[in-house]
């Protein structure tokens, strides 16, 4: 080990519970899934149409869940930019929450994409790009995915240099080493791939003009989306740390969490206050009164929500109240982006979708996948701060 | 406050300026409208004229090699509407006794959304024609065009397992090598290039040729009939100007051409786009000031390794 001790370590303990094997299974079950679309094609699996050629696996695995998976560059904000060192423990667990949400989220890409054989063209044939919000996505997220596998290297590296394999030590301690230098540089393109992408999903809907509602339709909406994407992931590094304490009976980690709470509900504030300014600057509250508006309040009622169980320090500093809080701003970050990418999307009233049960039953693979992944990795490398709590009684 | 906190805070607080005065550009120095090709074609349908026969509906379906859609009542060719397997289609708006025929097929934008969202132009507006084709050899299926679309032109091919996108391209095919002719003061090809639907009509009641033409034919007969139209050419300045353009005797919106404004569909998130992107100065800078900053407060967060002292 080196001079000071890392603060991370393995969880430890057997992988295949009862639990786990469920997990698997609704996994394995969104595998025949996927199989059997790509076989027959998107009809066959799911009720995608002509009129909403977009649906869950767009609305929700990819544009939820990279916002979901932005508790890497949430917390990487707070700790090299705004210098806040003392919420380092959270990092780690972060990214590899991060790694699995943008992981995955190319996996659903790959389901969703018609013609997925010819995705390869994308960042090879650079001389054909289009000037499209979609191509700065796509490439931003590949990118993006590879620096998420450097920033958790060393949680592989810390475990594989303990390794009795003396080959498998040395590509260690060589890794290590290359990482630790590289790590400013890194580090600067995890934070700034994120503001592009995340905000270029804002982007994106611009381009459907006139079929997005215009209580969503506004210039602002890639700002929007990218203070959306922090709330998200300010919200999901609370509920991660919550979980893993109450899954593998571990410290918990809650003055911390206050603090970061603290600041996740002034972002959600910020930008309650800027959706209802713009709205109305846009002279749109009008349409506060339609069935749209409800879709409106409910999506800026769940975050203020969540910041009014913050407003008070003594639910700050409690455990149940910080879950309660971060899933409302989680959920409610969820339905501003399903509120961009469905409910405010009109192609017209001779269209409906809503998901079929193949369809669903892929996007829940997928979060099965997710989950059992997170767990395999926590128990196998050292990526979880802080010590196991004591023996409850 | 720390030393290095500050100059964080400065670089975000320049950071956040420099966005917000790019994302709040539309105002300023919007992108520039798009203008009509030099030689853009284009057809020109007459709800006044046509007596909704469909021959245009199965013309298409030849030329352009599309199985039968018999969707309907599995015996007749009858598609509904636009789909998978039909690139132009005749509807019918009836409200009391008022009705109309309505052809629908692409318009050819000038300013068009589909090729706008297409990331390797597989969807592409050609410079001089003005048509807009589709090559799948670039196509991942994403259906963005589809989203884009403010006409609900492009269709895909849900299912099959190797779909590709269904949208009319002029007969392009059909035009090939022919060289345009005078034809009545039309600028047409030859008998067998041109569009199939405009060459089928028995009623002429869509005609093809140069836009400019067409627009100036659509005005002339405005004026000789004043009352027998709404006054006005859809597609002249509608989303930006279309190719395909249309004189009815009722509402447009009825038709489901709704009354999009003049400017371009992709206009908004263009300008964005191209703002925070232009030369890609603005992600160099930020990258640069991220280094920066990351550099000066590695030794307080003890970077390198992902290890602090507690």
């Amino acid at each position: 080990m080196s001079s000071h001790p890392s603060v991370h370590r393995e969880v430890g303990g057997p992988l295949l519970t009862g639990s786990y094997r469920v997990l698997l299974a609704i996994a394995a079950l969104g595998g025949v899934m996927m199989l059997w679309r790509f076989a027959a094609g998107l009809a066959a699996v799911s009720n995608l149409n002509d009129g909403y050629p977009w649906g869950i696996w767009i609305a929700f695995d990819v544009v939820t869940g990279t916002a979901l998976g932005c508790g890497g560059y949430a917390v990487a904000l707070l700790v090299y930019i705004l210098n806040k060192g003392e919420y380092h423990p959270l990092v780690r667990p972060a990214i590899l929450t991060s790694l699995l949400g943008y992981g995955l989220a190319v996996l659903a890409v790959t389901v969703d994409l018609g013609r997925f054989w010819e995705l390869w063209k994308v960042p090879v044939y650079f001389w054909r790009w289009s000037h499209s919000p979609q191509l700065e996505v796509a490439l931003c997220v590949a990118a993006y995915v590879f620096v998420l596998l450097i920033e958790l290297s060393p949680a592989f590296f810390e475990k594989w240099r303990k390794s009795p394999d003396t080959g498998l030590r040395s590509f260690a301690e060589k890794g290590l080493a290359v990482v630790k230098k590289s790590f400013v540089w890194t580090l600067a393109l995890g934070i700034l791939l994120p503001t592009m992408h995340q905000s270029s999903l804002g982007t994106m809907m611009l381009l459907t003009g006139p079929k997005l509602h215009p209580l969503w339709f506004t210039p602002w909406l890639p700002f929007l989306f990218l203070v959306n994407c922090v709330i998200m992931g300010y919200g999901v590094v609370v509920l991660e740390s919550h979980a893993a304490a109450s899954a593998f009976s571990r410290r918990r980690e809650t003055e911390m969490l206050g603090r970061l709470s603290k600041v996740a509900m002034g972002v959600a504030l910020f930008f309650v206050a800027f959706r209802v300014v713009d709205i109305v600057l846009r002279g749109r509250a009008g349409a506060l009164l339609s069935w749209f508006g409800v879709a409106v309040l409910v999506e800026l009622g769940l975050l203020v929500a969540g910041a009014l169980v913050l407003m008070s320090e003594a639910n700050r500093r409690s455990p149940g109240p910080q879950a309660l809080a971060a899933l409302l701003l989680v959920v409610g970050g969820t339905v501003y982006r399903f509120n961009v990418y469905l409910v405010g999307f009109r192609p017209g009233e001779n269209w409906s979708y809503f998901p079929a049960v193949p369809e669903l039953l892929i996007t829940f693979g997928i979060v099965a996948l997710e989950i059992a992944l997170y767990v395999a990795a926590v128990k196998t490398f050292p990526i979880l701060a802080g010590e196991p709590a004591p023996a409850r009684a | 406050m720390n030393p290095g906190r500050r100059r964080a805070l400065r670089v975000l607080a320049g950071t956040a300026s420099a966005t917000a005065t790019v994302a709040a550009a539309p105002a300023h120095a919007a992108r520039a409208p798009k203008t009509v090709p030099p030689e853009a074609m284009g057809m020109l349908y007459d709800t006044t004229k046509c007596i909704g026969c469909k021959a245009c509906v199965v013309a298409c379906r030849e030329a352009n090699d599309l199985a039968p859609d018999v969707s309907l009542d599995g015996l007749h060719q009858a598609p509904l509407d636009l789909n998978g397997k039909t690139k132009n289609v005749i509807k019918l708006y009836k409200e009391g006794d008022r009705i109309s025929f309505m052809k629908s097929q692409c318009m050819h934008c000038v300013d068009p959304a589909c090729a706008s969202a297409c990331m390797l132009h597989s969807l592409q507006k050609d410079e001089t024609t003005g048509i807009v084709s589709y090559n799948p050899k670039y196509c991942v299926g994403c259906r963005y065009c589809q989203m884009a679309c403010p006409f609900n032109v492009a269709k895909f091919e849900f299912d099959k397992a190797v779909p590709k996108i269904v949208k009319c391209e002029l007969c392009r095919h059909r035009v090939a090598d022919a060289k345009l002719a005078d034809d009545g003061g039309f600028s047409r090809y030859t008998r067998g290039h041109g569009p199939a639907c405009c060459e089928v009509c028995p009623r002429g009641a869509v005609i093809y040729g140069k836009r400019a033409e067409l627009l100036a034919e659509a005005k002339r007969r405005l004026a000789a009939n004043p009352g027998a139209y709404v006054p006005r050419v859809y597609g002249e300045t509608e989303a930006g100007g279309t190719q395909v353009l249309y004189l009815s005797h009722v509402p447009f919106e009825k038709l489901g051409l709704p009354d999009y404004g003049p400017q371009g569909v992709p206009h908004t998130a263009y300008t964005i786009q191209e703002g925070l992107y232009k030369g890609f100065a603005a992600p160099v800078a930020l990258y640069a000031a991220l280094g920066a900053v990351l550099w000066r407060n590695r030794k307080k967060t003890g970077e390198g390794g992902a290890e602090v002292k507690p």
